[in-house]
């Protein structure tokens, strides 16, 4: 046996003890929650018609637009405002453009900015709630001052203004609504923070040596991850109901784009004659934020039973 | 409950124990943050791209506006000033009561304020009693047969309610009640008939969250001992329930109601849109799209001002009808 092979073995252990560590801590806390996640399905069934709902509407978002047969943007004359029938099941709008086509298409709008806007949203306030905890003193009070001005406020009147000052576009919408978005999750990160700093464990871990970003890994972002999956399971729903109104007011999506709201704005002129033109995209509105409200009141149930997490309109 | 920040929290509890320095002190947060919606505000409106002068002034000409009218635009608006002297003579002005005057009409601000205010204030009033007058007895009657059909009916109807865009609902109201129907005018405003359907609109979803807070508020009032006590004494049901059990549930219901009457404001931009009424957000929403900055800037004061005072009043109001939190106050 030469010195050589030995090297290589202990290196190779030791890597595969590390990795494989790191990986266990890091699939553990995983695997326990999808198998009780699949159970909580069996038990609530309100949750698992939300997932269901929220699997079909993303399914629709990412595939839909390749296999409707209509383009959404093109007119036709000589099919204009055609009652549902087989050939155009949710009917045609005051150009002859297919409302189904233009409902799917609008899903991938509406997703799509629901997710961009609540991710930016989780990131911000996660770090804000991150850095006003850990840090304390001035730089925690004035952070907490900007959430609560944020807070203290209506969120939709805000976003409108943001928008509106941008000028009307659907990503200025985006922008707007991120802006606005991020103190509830600010709030329950900095309160998640403070609580868990003071648990004995963690003192001692900290008194032991631990890096701060270990520390981090290990003890706070567990207990973080859940509160903010349930508001932002939620908020996705809040902010598909918020991009509609703002684009129904006319500050988002402009015609032609098929957004939800701006469709709505545009029917309700053939409200008597064309109610299709309302109600298509309205009932998807409704599936849409009913899937996500489903499935972020189950993962409350199921993640914060105390009802911690409350989210605040916008 | 309304939770707050902790930090907040202990500043109160310091405050708590004489009431005239708790008033004060949630007076200057009061201040503080009126003070930083109008920084924030202004610095929004003004420093974003996009010239105001030429902008309004070539929609009212219908051209590109020569330099001098643009200069004397800005001159009388007071536009050619540095940023921080524009912000204090618009809040100082603001402070006594002259909120400017609109670039497009040269009418006051502060009287559109006025005009527009009532509209609102009835709309937001009316929603709210909608939705209480639906949402308790919904929530008591869910509580009571907590699991049977009628809970999950009720309890599907709040989520559907949660779930749906006021202006959709707003739509489908006129179609059945105004078009299909013939029973109300579909827009307008003055009447308690041009009130009803707007009101059901923005109520629903108020109605769905109130339903679902008072529904878990009974059920944890309901195993109370006393209530037992209560039917011992051989009191009916009825007044078991509504006297004695719902009185105690309604505490935390107050506060939510309140805070939800701020929150009305958000949907009232899109109501009065829908059903053409003459209210705030109606202004709000034209002065946007047109740019004249005054009108956003006083429109968000007076939102930014209701809001606060409401969450004021609520927390009063809380403190008023919990006599628990009175009572420690005492001792303390």
């Amino acid at each position: 046996m030469s010195a050589g092979t030995d090297w290589l073995t202990v290196l190779r252990d030791q890597f595969q003890q590390r990795v494989s560590s790191h990986l266990l801590a890091l699939a553990r806390p995983f695997s326990l929650e999808i198998a009780a996640a699949m159970q909580t399905i069996r038990q609530n069934p309100p949750m698992a018609v939300g997932a269901g709902i929220v699997a079909l509407v993303g399914l629709t978002a990412v595939f839909g637009p390749e296999l409707v047969p209509y383009d959404p943007a093109t007119q036709n004359a000589e099919r204009s405002l055609q009652s549902p029938s087989l050939a155009h099941p949710m009917g045609t709008d005051q150009f002859g453009r297919d409302m189904l086509s233009r409902v799917v298409h609008g899903a991938r709008i509406s997703i799509g900015i629901a997710i961009a806007v609540t991710t930016i949203r989780v990131g911000v306030g996660t770090l804000v709630g991150v850095v006003a905890g850990a840090a304390g003193g001035w730089v925690d009070e004035a952070l907490m001052r900007l959430v609560d001005i944020q807070l203290a406020f209506p969120g939709l009147i805000l976003a409108l203004i943001v928008a509106g000052v941008l000028g009307e576009s659907l990503r200025n919408l985006m922008l707007a609504l991120a802006v606005v978005g991020w103190g509830s999750y600010a709030r329950i990160v900095r309160g998640t923070v403070l609580t868990i700093g003071e648990r004995t464990y963690v003192t001692a871990a900290g008194l032991y040596g631990t890096p701060r970003r270990r520390l981090f890994r290990r003890h706070f972002l567990p207990h973080i991850a859940s509160p903010v999956l349930v508001i932002a399971t939620l908020n996705l729903g809040t902010v598909v109901l918020a991009t509609a109104g703002l684009s129904f007011i006319g500050l988002g999506a402009q015609p032609p784009t098929p957004e939800w709201g701006t469709m709505i704005d545009n029917g309700q002129r053939y409200l008597v004659q064309a109610s299709w033109l309302v109600n298509a995209p309205g009932l998807a509105i409704v599936l849409t934020v009913l899937g996500f409200n489903l499935l972020g009141d189950g993962l409350r149930d199921r993640l914060d039973p105390q009802q911690q997490t409350r989210l605040e309109e916008v | 409950m309304v939770r707050r920040a902790s930090s907040q929290k202990s500043m109160e509890g310091r405050y708590r124990v004489n009431p005239g320095r708790y008033l004060l002190y949630r007076l200057t947060t009061a201040a503080i943050v009126l003070g930083g919606v109008s920084v924030l505000t202004f610095l929004l409106v003004h420093l974003t791209p996009g010239d105001p002068a030429r902008t309004i002034l070539s929609q009212q000409m219908d051209q590109t506006p020569p330099e001098s009218a643009v200069e004397s635009f800005r001159a009388e608006h007071g536009l050619d000033e540095s940023l921080y002297v524009q912000y204090f003579s618009w809040i100082t002005d603001v402070l006594r009561g002259d909120f400017g005057h609109s670039y497009y009409t040269n009418r006051s601000v502060g009287e559109l304020l006025v005009s527009h205010l009532p509209p609102t204030i009835e709309l937001a009033v009316a929603s709210l009693v909608v939705a209480l007058v639906i949402a308790i007895p919904a929530g008591v009657i869910s509580a009571v047969h907590h699991g049977e059909w009628l809970d999950l009916v009720s309890q599907a109807g709040a989520l559907i309610g949660v779930s749906m865009p006021n202006f959709w609902l707003g739509y489908l109201l006129i179609l059945v009640f105004s078009v299909r129907l013939g029973f109300l005018p579909v827009t307008g405003s003055g009447e308690l008939a041009h009130l009803i359907l707007p009101a059901i609109a923005l109520g629903t979803g108020m109605t769905a969250i109130i339903t679902r807070l008072v529904r878990s508020s009974m059920l944890e009032v309901l195993d109370q001992a006393y209530l037992e006590t209560a039917r011992a004494k051989g009191l009916s049901e009825r007044i078991v329930l509504y006297k004695h059990a719902l009185r105690n549930a309604l505490i935390p219901v107050v506060t939510v109601a309140g805070l939800q009457l701020g929150f009305v404001l958000n949907g009232a931009v899109v109501i009065e849109i829908v059903f053409q009424r003459p209210g705030l957000g109606m202004l709000l929403v034209d002065a946007i799209f047109d740019r004249d900055y005054p009108i956003v800037q006083g429109v968000v004061l007076v939102i930014a001002m209701a809001f606060v005072v409401t969450n004021l009043l609520v927390d009063l109001a809380y403190e008023y009808l919990d006599p628990r939190i009175r009572l420690a106050e005492g001792k303390s």
